[in-house]
């Protein structure tokens, strides 16, 4: 029998170690794991490297970790968003790196990743800063840059609804990174308003199949 | 010192004369600032599709009190809406839309446009502060038109059009069209064209104003937007 449900947001990150690679889904605060974020700061691990659109808030989840000094790197587009001081304290004491990737190209590189391909050329950074020190190629007289696959040991992911496969829907634009970081990740776990029955999910409707997803928690009023 | 004999176009009023420019049934994307407010100009008789990079297509207006739904934002986190026929997808086809050339236009702010078409938008190199590119050099190569709305100059005065840029570009060669506070130009082979001036507004005024030659639209028209906020 499939069943990847657990019991707690603790028995959802067990196991995350030092070092890690970890993919952070959302845009903004929308389609967040922070359940899962808090449990990933009470559970320890250390030496992140996060992979976010952008920088956390306040003093929780995300901008949580990196105020408790446990993120080494941010892979981000924008960190200047929303309240981002946690982040904005840490960059400017250089206790983390900040690695600046186009937002379409955080996303690209991590199909890449899910689609086992060796990365991919695009004219995106072209002629900028951004492209210092990449490999470049003109193709049909436009210059590209390659950009490599970017894989998360793990990915922290936030749906409205799951089953026990694993099988994920979502609310509107809350879905915006899940279903790519799900796929690109080693180990994908999903906080979700509910967990339904097998069967009761619309296949229609499903925008993540349970084979991208190792584990789901409840987290909502009615977890 | 005798005060100008032209009043500078509000940003609302900037953001009405680009949204005149998009024709019934465009796809297009906003960039965050000014670019955002042109949404609510659109004439009522046309059909336009907002792309946002958060994988909404079929941007709606500002929600109504009460009718707020944290989980519809646009590209500068506000809450927002989605039109009728409008739908959502995930990230990496929000940006394959855009790299991939099936935005008609995407109307961006700007820091500095060159008289070449050269967008430098994503950072002013303020050391006090992380950079930040977002989806800016994705639009600046994917959408099939790039036009730019900004101030004519910076507040000390100093011509935000120039020869070249000062600060890293976004992408070169890329604008076609510029709406600032003063003027509507087009970055074209021959240099800069002037189509749209405000009222009061010379030539050789908006020349001191740019550091680029100018050439004035043998057809060149009054730039009157109506004072009137959207409905």
């Amino acid at each position: 029998m499939i069943d990847k449900r657990v019991k707690t947001v603790e028995d959802a990150v067990a196991g995350v170690r030092d070092g890690a690679t970890v993919l952070v889904a959302g845009f903004g605060i929308v389609g967040v794991a922070d359940h899962l974020l808090e449990a990933l700061h009470d559970q320890g691990a250390k030496e992140l490297t996060i992979v976010a659109n952008n920088s956390g808030n306040g003093d929780y989840g995300l901008a949580r970790l990196i105020n408790s000094g446990r993120v080494r790197k941010v892979i981000c587009s924008y960190p200047r968003s929303g309240d981002y001081s946690a982040f904005l304290n840490a960059y400017k004491a250089k206790s983390l790196e900040l690695e600046l990737v186009p937002q379409g190209t955080i996303s690209e590189r991590m199909r890449c990743a899910a689609a086992g391909l060796g990365g991919f050329f695009s004219p995106v950074s072209a002629h900028t800063k951004l492209a210092d020190g990449k490999e470049t190629r003109e193709i049909d007289g436009r210059l590209h840059v390659f950009e490599k696959p970017l894989r998360g040991d793990v990915a922290l992911l936030k749906a409205n609804k799951a089953d026990r496969w694993g099988n994920l829907t979502y609310l509107k634009s809350a879905r915006n990174f899940n279903p790519v970081m799900a796929m690109a990740a080693e180990l994908s776990i999903v906080e979700v308003d509910e967990i339904v029955e097998l069967g009761s999910l619309d296949p229609e409707a499903v925008a993540t199949p349970g084979v991208f997803v190792d584990r789901v928690v409840a987290v909502g009023a009615n977890a | 010192m005798t005060s100008p004999a032209y009043t500078r176009l509000s940003r609302d009023q900037m953001a009405w004369r680009a949204a005149q420019d998009l024709p019934d049934g465009c796809f297009v994307n906003l960039g965050i600032g000014i670019p955002t407010l042109a949404a609510s100009y659109v004439p009522g008789d046309r059909e336009v599709i907002f792309h946002s990079e958060n994988g909404v297509i079929g941007l709606g207006p500002k929600p109504k009190p009460g009718e707020e739904d944290p989980n519809i934002t646009d590209a500068g986190k506000n809450l927002s809406t989605l039109i009728t026929g409008g739908c959502y997808v995930h990230h990496a086809d929000a940006f394959l839309m855009i790299r991939g050339r099936h935005l008609d236009v995407s109307l961006l702010g700007a820091f500095e446009v060159s008289e070449t078409g050269d967008l430098a938008n994503w950072t002013t190199e303020d050391p006090a502060f992380p950079p930040g590119v977002g989806g800016a050099m994705d639009l600046a190569v994917g959408a099939r038109e790039i036009r730019v709305l900004m101030a004519h100059t910076h507040k000390s005065g100093s011509p935000r059009i120039l020869k070249r840029c000062s600060l890293p570009l976004t992408a070169p060669g890329v604008v076609k069209r510029i709406y600032t506070d003063l003027a509507v130009i087009d970055v074209t082979p021959k240099g800069l064209v002037v189509l749209e001036m405000i009222p009061g507004m010379t030539l050789e005024l908006l020349q001191t104003m740019t550091e680029p030659k100018l050439h004035l639209a043998d057809s060149w028209q009054a730039l009157a937007p109506p004072q009137a906020k959207a409905a």
